[in-house]
């Protein structure tokens, strides 16, 4: 019996865990998906918004601002690369320019600190690349750049480490109220609970919908990127934003904490919540705003295109409440942008309803907020290299030349309290494969570093999910790969997970 | 830890073993070779086919046994190498640091370097076909490496991307090892890959190559389900209402070769918009003085045969510079790609330095039938090559008797496509 359960290990779900590891509570975080942040929270703009965007008064533009004040501590305390760019909202047009005015008034009512507008020298010298048509701009010097798997790896590990339980894998297919607890079935197993909370992103309607009256709809609106090499990383300093429009903040060029570029969003609402295909359209579009904002955009400098869904919901605000025909379930719905920017806020706002709820929260004593940091050997002086590989040879095997990864790096990824089982997973962790090349060399190597770590056939490693096999069957063999294996791995990831 | 060195050759493949050899046999002693991979040979392992060494030693050898007649000799010669060791910065002063397990962060000075790092492939991100992003989609090359050297096979039905040679291969490859390849779609009107590799990986095995064709959407929710390919029209932009879906679940994609400079920019080296490569003298001598560059790394070669002529003449180039016996870089004749070429290799000749001949190596940009390749000095015609065929995937070998040009006073030879009735 759990105290709280928590569906959705999305950057929200594993805030809200972190935020609830400091109290003596047994927690558990249910994901459907093999990896956390492995929906919404790895497919958007990166962002850490200042928070001028969000309509005063709403939560939306309460929490993005509080999220934002949060982010230097936390990153610092979880080891997550996070940097303050800035961002600047361009107006290329006439009739923009009130909107810059609109938005700073805007900012202003939300409390958004430092905001500046800025005339043609101002915005030339901070971005020498802005578009000629660019006429005035509004600076937030308090917008940043993140990795948001990065953060949501770090939260679930810290989480871990101060006693919650992660379950991968692992489906939650129904829900009952039986007294006063919530039964869960998930996958084949029961898993009871005092208290529930619904961040189930794309899918937090459905399960609102399993024990609570219909309140909201998830409408996914699909966001396509590209991501383009670092050769061009340095095209822009700041977020740079064009004005926004009906449909969103409108595409954005900007550097990603990593030394790429990221261009996007466009702004397409869909009926499907697993469709993640990129479209031709979609893919021009970008480019063709995005080349807008700056003087050149080196469009052949595309290393990989992806889309995201935002979860919306109707009423444009975050949904964050306990369901008035379910007492104990707690909503947190609707977290489209700001959402990452906002989610350490939220986990703060549903601790407070949970304290509204009368739910017994003692401190913990021994609450350790820091995670053991993460080595990035590509950003080690030489000495520090030097003293790293004379500690561990494995810092001397480097496995992925275009982003500078060892060994040590992936092995330790693996090793870690929320490990990497998956290649994509340790791509999120520790970066081999998101370079120029895209894992044409490493791949084969990372994959042999899960197999041999996890005891795995090397035909074992998966891409991602379960079914995304990668090699079939040993060459001049004629059995060919049983997908039972795969759901073993399946299984395997979600015990090696909650084992620990 | 700082050492010395007279030649530090980075990368083994075929470039990198025929440079440090030649560097050895030409009298200097220090000669060190580095490569990331845990064997030496590069790519040239993985290439279990046969057709290796026709040039040069007249008989049909696969990749591993091309490599191991240098490997053999690097051997002989007692010339020291480090394996699984990655350079991770080269200075124009010459000091590169490289990292591996045993030695952990070395230093090291060197009198002249070569650099032989080969390409690697362009990957799908760069094209932006759109779709989802499944599991089951592969460069050829690292496909090649998933069946020849690791053992496991890459899917059961499969479509590839481009007709450059190693697409090809692998469809033959991929074929022998029970796999249907379903189709070979080309966006070009004609194939990038050598015409003996046409003939025997695709018509022997009756695979179908859709020429002016592209991808035009990839569909696959895990592992990849199928592909949408379309015929495109002369701006290279997908037919509207010629999309066929191919279910398969298995994508290569051999869409071209990027040579791996990103040490030669990080020792600011000057760099060929047309070859990706560093722009090389007649003595493979790059923009900084006695920092050396072959094979792959320069321009993507079709045959490794030319890939090891070109490191010999660059290894003993490194020699004589070391020993203070080749001239400095000095532009008597700049070489220029005219019309119908996109480039040519070299790109600037010193003619004190030119022994019996001057080679040239050069790309058409398109495909000429019965057409004049002429050499002009200036304005004046020097050679008429008649050609039956120029295709932009085979390399044009050159050869230039060095008197002819040791002779006249020069500033520009231009290798061009003879127009129409001149």
């Amino acid at each position: 019996m759990y105290d709280i359960a928590v569906i959705g290990a999305g950057i929200v779900g594993c805030s809200i865990a972190r935020a609830l590891s400091k109290y003596q509570l047994k927690t558990v975080l249910i994901e459907k998906e093999p990896d956390i942040a492995n929906c919404t929270t790895k497919a958007n703009s990166a962002i850490i918004h200042a928070g001028y965007d969000a309509k005063p008064g709403s939560l939306k533009a309460k929490l993005n601002v509080l999220g934002n004040s949060e982010f230097d501590e936390i990153c610092r305390n979880l080891d997550v690369p996070f940097k303050r760019t800035g961002s600047l909202v361009v107006a290329l047009k006439d009739d923009e320019v009130a909107t810059i005015h609109n938005l700073f008034d805007q900012g202003q009512k939300n409390e958004v600190p430092g905001m500046e507008i800025l005339r043609q020298s101002e915005l030339r010298r901070i971005e020498p690349n802005i578009s000629d048509d660019a006429l005035v701009a509004l600076y937030a010097p308090t917008c940043g750049i993140i990795g948001p798997w990065e953060l949501a790896v770090a939260m679930a590990e810290n989480a871990v480490d101060n006693g919650v339980e992660i379950m991968l894998n692992a489906q939650v297919k129904n829900i009952m109220k039986i007294g006063n607890r919530y039964v869960l079935s998930v996958n084949e197993r029961k898993i009871y609970a005092k208290y529930v909370i619904n961040c189930a992103g794309l899918n937090a309607d459905e399960i609102n919908n399993m024990v609570a009256f219909p309140k909201f709809h998830i409408m996914p609106r699909r966001g396509e990127y590209n991501i383009m090499d670092k050769s061009i990383g340095k095209l822009v300093n700041t977020v740079v934003f064009q004005c926004p429009s009906k449909l969103g903040k409108g595409v954005l060029v900007s550097p990603t904490v990593h030394g790429n570029l990221l261009i996007g969003p466009n702004s397409e609402d869909i009926n499907e919540k697993d469709n993640f295909e990129t479209t031709k359209e979609g893919l021009r579009y970008i480019i063709e705003t995005a080349a807008r904002s700056v003087k050149k955009l080196p469009t052949g400098s595309v290393i990989t295109a992806f889309t995201g869904l935002r979860a919306r919901c109707e009423g444009d605000d975050f949904v964050i409440e306990e369901a008035s025909d379910a007492k104990g379930f707690i909503n947190v719905a609707g977290i489209e942008s700001p959402g990452l920017t906002a989610a350490p806020a939220i986990a703060d706002y549903v601790l407070g309803i949970l304290k509204e709820m009368q739910v017994e929260m003692a401190e913990k004593s021994d609450y350790e907020e820091k995670r053991r940091p993460v080595i990035r050997f590509n950003e080690l002086t030489n000495a520090g290299k030097q003293r790293l590989i004379e500690q561990d040879s494995r810092y001397g095997k480097i496995i992925c030349r275009c982003e500078t990864v060892t060994e040590g790096e992936i092995v330790d990824a693996i090793h870690r309290n929320v490990g990497a089982r998956t290649l994509d997973s340790v791509k999120r962790r520790v970066r081999p494969g998101s370079g120029r090349c895209q894992g044409g060399f490493c791949s084969p190597r990372v994959m042999e570093i899960l197999a041999r770590e996890l005891g795995l056939d090397i035909s074992k490693v998966v891409k991602d999910h379960p079914e995304s096999y990668i090699l079939t069957a040993q060459t001049k063999e004629t059995n060919m790969f049983d997908l039972n294996d795969v759901n073993f791995i399946a299984r395997e990831c979600v015990t090696n997970a909650s084992r620990i | 830890m700082q050492a010395e060195y007279d030649v530090v050759v980075i990368g083994a493949g075929p470039a990198g073993l025929a440079a440090a050899i030649e560097a050895k046999k030409n009298g200097v002693e220090r000669v060190l070779l580095v490569d990331r991979d845990r064997e030496l040979g590069g790519i040239l392992q993985q290439c279990i086919h046969n057709g290796f060494g026709l040039h040069l030693f007249k008989e049909e050898l696969t990749g591993p046994e091309y490599a191991e007649r240098f490997i053999n000799e690097l051997k002989e010669l007692h010339i020291e190498y480090k394996l699984e060791t990655m350079v991770i910065d080269l200075s124009k002063d010459k000091v590169i640091t490289m990292v591996n397990s045993k030695d952990g962060l070395l230093t090291i000075k060197a009198k002249a370097i070569v650099l032989a790092m080969g390409c690697r492939e362009r990957t799908r991100g760069a094209l932006n076909i759109p779709g989802t992003r499944p599991s089951g989609i592969f460069t050829a090359g690292t496909a090649q490496r998933f069946v020849n050297m690791e053992g496991y096979m890459v899917g059961k039905r499969a479509v590839i991307l481009g007709s450059g040679d190693i697409g090809l291969i692998m469809a033959r490859r991929l074929t022998l090892e029970g796999a249907k390849v379903l189709a070979v779609v080309e966006l070009l009107p004609y194939s990038s890959g050598l015409t003996r590799n046409i003939v025997q990986c695709l018509e022997d095995f009756e695979i179908p190559l859709y020429l002016s064709h592209t991808i035009t959407r990839i569909k696959g929710k895990h592992r990849l389900e199928g592909v949408y390919i379309a015929g495109v029209d002369g701006n290279r932009q997908p037919l509207e209402g010629t999309e066929v879906y191919i279910e398969c679940d298995t994508l290569l994609l051999s869409v071209g070769l990027i040579p791996e400079n990103e040490l030669s920019k990080a020792a600011n080296i000057e760099l060929d918009t047309a070859t990706n490569g560093p722009i090389v003298s007649e003595s493979m001598e790059t923009s900084i003085d006695g920092i050396f560059a072959c094979g792959n790394v320069v321009h993507v070669h079709d045959l490794a045969d030319y890939v090891t002529l070109e490191a010999q003449r660059a290894g003993v180039s490194a020699a004589e510079y070391v020993k203070g016996l080749l001239w400095k870089k000095r532009t008597d004749i700049c070489i220029r790609a005219g019309q119908g070429v996109r480039y040519v290799v070299p790109h600037f000749v010193n003619v004190d330095n030119l022994k019996d001949t001057l080679e040239l190596f050069m790309r058409v940009d398109d495909v000429y039938k019965d057409k004049n390749l002429l050499i002009k000095l200036d304005d004046e015609i020097l050679t008429t090559m008649k050609k039956k065929r120029l295709v932009p995937g085979e390399i044009e070998h050159i050869e230039i008797n060095a008197k002819m040009l040791k002779e006249k006073s020069v500033s520009v030879l231009t290798v061009e496509v003879q127009k129409e009735g001149a």
